[in-house]
């Protein structure tokens, strides 16, 4: 009996074509989608909530943002320090700005705290960056945005 | 002049794929792990500058400021709120007596001239603060936002269990 070899070298190829159109419309979905703004963010701290909470329309002038997690410390510029620890690193960051003729009171301190934080403390962090020779006075505090009901 | 049978063999070129969708599923995969669905954040502003006296103070602000005062049960929750010394049942009673404070001195010269004043004690939960801010700093109608009182302090900070 003969067989013929032609028949069954002959190569299989599939059509890659829909496959690669799927997939690059999958990476330009998760381009789209993709966050870099998130750098300031920290899983350890958990916002409150409020339905006021919108994106401001304008970006907030020389934001600076601290952290302040449930059990009191202060992530600042990748440091962990404790409330009281923040005023050395807060200085330095004034000096630079009054070096690089920028005033302190023009920036903007964004205050990130977890839910469960103490006030008292949001509230000493605040005096520390008021302080004379560190002269901040915009706050703003951040809050996660809850849907309406 | 070359005849047909003079002329180089057509080879069919095929492109290499492999490649290209090796890089093509890399990317993939990067964007998928990194992927993560945020919450929208918002900012409320506090108004905390230093170094004006009382007398400029007063010249700016002709309104005495409403005093929210949170009292903090000892696990942090809040345990009674006070508007000018009247106790209130909670931030929904909160929210109408300032739309009513706002409505009586007319829509927007109020928002610009009431102040709150949040006195808090040490140990409170910031989600309280947060919701006081929300109470009294606006409403929402539709998808809009009606600002109330845009003025918002907080008083001088009271000592930690006091």
């Amino acid at each position: 009996m003969k067989i013929d070899t032609h028949a069954l070298t002959e190569t299989a190829e599939g059509d890659m074509t829909p496959m690669i159109d799927m997939t690059f419309q999958l990476i330009a979905f998760f381009m789209v989608l993709m966050n870099f703004g998130e750098g300031e963010q920290d899983e350890r701290i958990r916002l409150p909530l409020s339905q006021l909470a919108k994106p401001p329309d304008a970006p907030n002038v020389w934001p600076m943002t601290l952290q302040l997690t449930k059990v009191g410390t202060v992530l600042f510029n990748g440091e962990e320090v404790p409330v009281q620890g923040i005023r050395p690193l807060l200085l330095r960051e004034s000096q630079v700005m009054k070096v690089q003729e920028r005033d302190p009171k023009e920036a903007t301190v964004i205050i990130r705290a977890d839910a469960t934080a103490k006030t008292g403390q949001v509230q000493e962090l605040i005096g520390i960056c008021q302080a004379p020779e560190i002269g901040f006075e915009n706050f703003v505090l951040r809050a996660k945005q809850r849907q309406a009901d | 002049m070359l005849k047909p049978k003079d002329l180089p063999k057509t080879e069919k070129v095929e492109l290499q794929m492999t490649p290209m969708i090796d890089v093509v599923f890399q990317l993939l995969i990067f964007f998928i792990l990194t992927f993560k669905i945020t919450t929208p954040e918002g900012d409320f502003n506090i108004k905390m500058p230093l170094g004006k006296s009382s007398a400029q103070l007063t010249k700016e602000i002709p309104l005495p400021p409403l005093v929210v005062r949170l009292e903090a049960g000892s696990d942090g929750r809040l345990a009674s709120i006070t508007l000018d010394n009247r106790k209130l049942k909670g931030f929904d009673e909160l929210h109408n007596i300032v739309l009513d404070r706002v409505g009586d001195a007319g829509p927007s010269a109020a928002a610009e001239e009431i102040e709150v004043e949040l006195d808090c004690d040490y140990n409170l939960n910031y989600e309280f603060v947060v919701e006081a801010i929300t109470a009294v700093s606006g409403k929402i109608e539709g998808n809009a936002i009606l600002p109330l009182i845009q003025k918002i302090k907080f008083a001088n900070p009271r000592k930690p269990g006091g």
